[in-house]
């Protein structure tokens, strides 16, 4: 990973990277310092006073059925963002890549959904699944399906999933599509001779071709999911019915800024914390393999 | 490389007759469910509050467009929307190009130098990486009050710059750089910001120009932060102002603009995706390699 | 106003702070902060009262700003404070009364605010039950009642014609609206009843109703030690009759906040238990005959009906301003209380009058005679004189009790938990956050 040829000086380097120093310092590390030691802490909304519990926080997060229960909602949720994205997005892409007309249509269509903020895809689903006005509800409705996603949790994941997925089956797509693109034309070529083994091979030949866009994309694609989502299950659910879609980071927000326990916010950030700390540390070591192939 | 492709698989179209045509169906199939949302909220931004409430709303474009898009882009809620679209394209610029431009340079120092620190100072930053504004919001809110930064561009630009996505990109792609060109650049006795800036920085284009989109959608698409700082509805974003057309209370949604104004939020970001896709990709797949 | 837009647009990066400076000095008036929640008729309803006032008098210059729906305006106005960039009047809704009491230091009480600055003010001027929420033990107002309403029955006339029900019909008691309701679901309807606001309707003022407590030490407005009350024999029969109600079809379930509004506004559901500010969406959107009735009690239960109790949104004023900020304040403030604001409010959105004279005004001005029904919630919120289980309530941490509430009820609703089960469990979590809330104000 090192460059074998670098630089003397050690002046013009530190200040090169002083500006996202000072930036990662002043608006990461000391917030970030800031929510561990507020974490020991039952403060009042308005930082007027506070209690020093200690890990009274922590104890009080871990003895919450339903905080436990967000961790397996989170897993859930995360996988299948992440599986429902990338299998669609990797059977567009090999529509698109076997063609030679019009692929640049579709890809031009189908890009646009990345462009659609998180917070404003909920509002186009809520739209459409709207228990009142939503269209695609009443045609379901029409089918004889009562759907409700403001009571069944079942429905109200598959809802906020969906509609999580639907702008990453665009960025999928694009870095699917590019792979495959580079993928030798003599593999495709051995692979498409035969119309009807076309699956089959794909899955030996050209998929392995394609694993560390996969793996690359997964690892995106579960932070997208852990983090990013926020916006759709606000808009779409507010985590409930039950809390069947609240996600952890979406009980940061709850319980810190609907319920104005800070304290156990500031637990739940440091936990957090901890586990992207954990996920950051596989994906470096993970690319940093990587990169020598 | 899209030409050679072609060239060699052209003696293979035939064979692929119907295929083809299928191929071609499943695409467009495809291609209609991932539109629909968005053709819907078109459709629903061309007609009127009670076209909707009366399900099934019709799924071809009404005669309300003017009218529906005329009251989003003028009254909007405290702001006209035409106001947080310029926001909301500062935001995004600012985030974009801010963060574009502190992480050529730290990426450069640290894959270009050896300084004492650099590991530490490496780790860092990296562990910036992934961590949204979300979970550390209020702490990173008092920094921003205590500098005086509410409601302006600086309080929303810098806290969603702290963050080493870009870096991280830049430095994966600066180590694919031969070694043999800095080499040359050291035996001609060029300085280091010679090097980087006539080497480096064109050979990082495609990677630059990639950045770019994905960071200023990044930046459009910020919620929580723009709701938490901006107490002055002249200085809201687009994409709070459309949460914020939702009813608190006994009141009512009103369908139509909130579509209007749910597609004019998309129309920016659309044309920044769409006019760059190809420059997009290139940039990522190349460092991602 | 428009020198200022005009003249903030040409700023640049950065320079907003420096433009915050410099308005203040450009304008002699000076600006209060006004934050609120409100969106779409009432934001417009609220600007224009605001326009009315800076129209009126040359001193002071109230901007009013927007900030989310009631939590995220309640969040803003927290976090602006640790910011110490708060504004002068905060928009509070009713639940977070209890975090806004105990933050003492932060806030600066409305009959302080009033006698500090000379204003006149007089306290009995005010309906009794809808101040009651936002007073002391002492009868000293903490905050300004805003916009209040209480929860009403609405009947969507016509379809109870259609299932051959007698419009006029006895809806008085629960008892009698389930007669009504499986007539309606017999003849085919798939939306006999829906609610809005689950929580405050059917267990908050249930109990206020019932002169039933929700929570020991009189709904908590006798200290924070407070427990939760609300899985008695009532509470859980009620629950569980709407349980049983959403299992034959009878109550159709659409939203936590006012989502079956919609459903009922188009005319798919009978009955529609909501609060009385339903009013001016229902009458701009229903195409339908419809009518105002009193909520249901349940007939047998001693005490029934007692009175219902409020909801909405009341004024907070922020601490740490300056003098003539607050005398700004006062004058906003009062003029807000004025008969004419005041009436017009109650005519335009169906929330209560805060005042007496604004009622007398609307019933002088012939209101209630052309709108029939109007005046019901006045009515049902002070036929009796509030007791210590109708009052109102004082719960910290109350917004995400709500939360556990609805989650609680939902769980009935679809079946998946019985009435005692599930308000066992929503006393126990809610308990919880009780001790956690008088931990941190100790």
């Amino acid at each position: 990973m090192e460059k074998r040829v670098t630089f003397k000086g050690w002046k013009l380097p530190l200040l090169l990277i002083f500006p996202q120093l000072l930036i990662s310092v002043v608006f990461f590390f000391y917030p970030a310092g800031q929510a561990i030691w507020q974490s020991l802490f039952i403060p009042d909304p308005f930082g007027l006073s506070s209690q020093f519990v200690g890990l009274g926080n922590f104890e009080f997060l871990l003895s919450d059925q339903y905080y436990r229960a967000s961790f397996l909602t989170t897993a859930i949720f995360s996988i299948l963002v992440t599986v429902v994205s990338m299998v669609v997005a990797l059977f567009l892409a090999v529509m698109a890549d076997r063609l030679i007309k019009g692929a640049g249509v579709y890809r031009t269509l189908l890009i646009w959904p990345y462009a659609v903020a998180p917070a404003v895809a909920g509002v186009l689903w809520l739209f459409m699944f709207n228990t009142r006005v939503g269209v695609v509800s009443w045609y379901v409705g029409l089918l004889g399906y009562d759907w409700n996603h403001v009571l069944n949790g079942g429905e109200a994941m598959g809802l906020v999933v969906v509609a999580s997925s639907w702008g990453r089956i665009s960025y999928n797509f694009l870095f699917f599509f590019a792979a495959l693109q580079a993928v030798p034309k003599s593999v495709i070529e051995a692979a498409a001779i035969d119309g009807a083994r076309f699956w089959r091979r794909f899955f030996t030949i050209v998929l392995p071709l394609l694993s560390p866009t996969v793996f690359f994309l997964l690892v995106v694609n579960i932070v997208y999911a852990f983090f990013e989502t926020f916006g759709v299950i606000h808009t779409i659910t507010s985590g409930g019915p039950q809390q069947s879609t609240t996600i952890l980071v979406y009980k940061v927000f709850s319980d810190g800024f609907v319920g104005q326990d800070l304290g156990s916010s500031a637990a739940q950030s440091v936990v957090l914390l901890v586990l992207v700390g954990a996920l950051t540390i596989v994906q470096f070591k993970f690319i940093e393999k990587r990169v020598h192939y | 490389m899209a030409q050679t492709r072609q060239s060699t698989q052209s003696g293979m179209v035939e064979k692929r007759g119907r295929s083809l045509w299928l191929t071609h169906v499943l695409m467009i199939i495809g291609v209609l469910v991932v539109f629909f949302p968005i053709w819907l909220a078109f459709v629903a931004s061309t007609v009127t509050q009670a076209d909707i409430v009366s399900p099934p709303m019709p799924l071809v474009p009404g005669e309300h467009f003017f009218e529906n898009y005329k009251k989003a882009l003028f009254s909007g809620i405290n702001v006209p929307v035409s106001t947080m679209l310029i926001n909301s394209l500062i935001m995004a610029i600012g985030i974009a190009l801010g963060k574009i431009a502190i992480s050529l340079v730290s990426a450069f120092a640290i894959v270009y130098f050896k300084f004492p620190g650099r590991t530490f100072f490496f780790w860092l930053i990296f562990l910036t990486l992934m961590l949204p504004v979300e979970v550390r919001i209020v702490p990173t809110y008092e920094v921003i009050a205590g500098f005086g930064m509410l409601n302006s561009y600086s309080g929303l630009i810098l806290p969603l710059v702290a963050s080493a996505t870009a870096t991280f990109l830049f430095r994966q792609f600066f180590l694919t750089i031969p070694d043999e060109l800095a080499e040359a650049a050291r035996v001609d006795g060029a300085r280091p910001m010679r090097f980087f800036i006539d080497i480096v920085i064109p050979m990082s284009r495609t990677n630059i120009a990639a950045l770019f989109v994905i960071l200023f959608i990044y930046g459009w698409n910020q919620y929580l932060w723009p709701l938490l700082i901006t107490t002055d509805p002249e200085m809201n974003t687009i994409v709070m102002g459309i949460k914020q057309m939702f009813p608190s209370g006994d009141d009512f949604a009103d369908w139509p603009v909130i579509m209007a104004t749910s597609i004019l939020a998309m129309i920016p970001p659309v044309i920044v995706v769409v006019s760059m896709q190809k420059l997009f990709v290139r940039g990522l797949v190349d460092s991602e390699k | 106003m428009k020198f200022r837009r005009q003249f903030r647009h040409s700023l640049c990066i950065g320079a907003a702070a420096v433009a915050g400076l410099f308005t203040t000095t450009v304008h002699a008036a000076t600006e209060v902060q006004f934050w609120h929640a409100f969106t779409g008729r009432l934001g417009e309803l609220v600007a224009e009262q605001v326009e009315t006032f800076n129209s009126s008098q040359s001193d002071f210059e109230v901007v009013a700003s927007h900030k989310g729906n009631y939590s995220e305006t309640l969040n803003a106005g927290i976090a602006a404070f640790r910011a110490k960039e708060q504004p002068h009047i905060l928009m509070v809704f009713e639940v977070g009364t209890a975090t806004m009491m105990s933050a003492k230091g932060a806030v600066k009480p409305v009959f302080e605010v009033m006698a500090d600055a000379g204003a006149e003010f007089d306290a009995d001027a005010y309906i009794g039950s809808v101040k009651g929420y936002y007073t002391t033990t002492d009868g000293e107002m903490l905050s300004l009642p805003f916009n209040s309403s209480t929860p009403v029955l609405w009947v969507n006339k016509d379809a109870l014609k259609e299932a051959g029900v007698d419009p006029e019909v006895d809806l008085s008691t629960w008892q009698k609206v389930d007669e009504v309701l499986t007539k309606v679901h017999a003849a085919g309807s798939k939306c006999p009843m829906t609610t809005a606001w689950q929580s405050w309707i059917h267990l908050e003022n249930l109990s206020a109703y019932h002169n039933t407590p929700f929570a020991t030490k009189d709904n908590g407005f006798a200290g924070v030690d407070t427990e939760l009350a609300f899985n008695s024999e009532l509470q859980v029969k009620h629950i569980q009759t709407m349980g049983d109600w959403a299992k034959d079809g009878k109550f159709m379930y659409a939203g936590r906040r006012n989502e079956g509004g919609a459903n009922f506004r188009a005319g798919e559901c009978a009955l529609f238990t909501e609060s009385s500010a339903g009013y001016a969406g229902i009458k701009a959107e229903a195409k339908f005959d419809f009518a105002v009735r009193p909520l249901p009690y349940w007939e047998g239960t001693e005490g029934a009906p007692q009175n219902t109790i409020i909801g909405g949104a009341s004024l907070w004023a922020m601490a740490g301003h300056s003098d003539d900020e607050y005398k700004g304040v006062a004058t906003f403030l009062n003029f807000l209380s004025s008969d004419d604001i005041q009436a017009k409010w109650h005519q335009d959105t169906g929330y209560l009058p805060i005042t007496a004279a604004a009622g007398e005004k609307t019933k002088a001005d012939g209101f209630y005679d052309d709108n029939p029904g109007t005046d019901i919630a006045v009515i049902q919120m002070t036929a009796n004189a509030p007791t210590a289980n109708s009052k109102g309530l004082r719960l910290g941490a109350f917004d995400q009790i709500r939360g556990i509430i609805d989650e609680e009820l939902e769980a009935v609703w679809s079946g998946d938990k019985d009435a005692q089960t599930a308000m066992d469990s929503a006393v126990e979590r809610g308990n919880k956050l009780l001790r956690r809330f008088e931990q941190a104000n100790k």
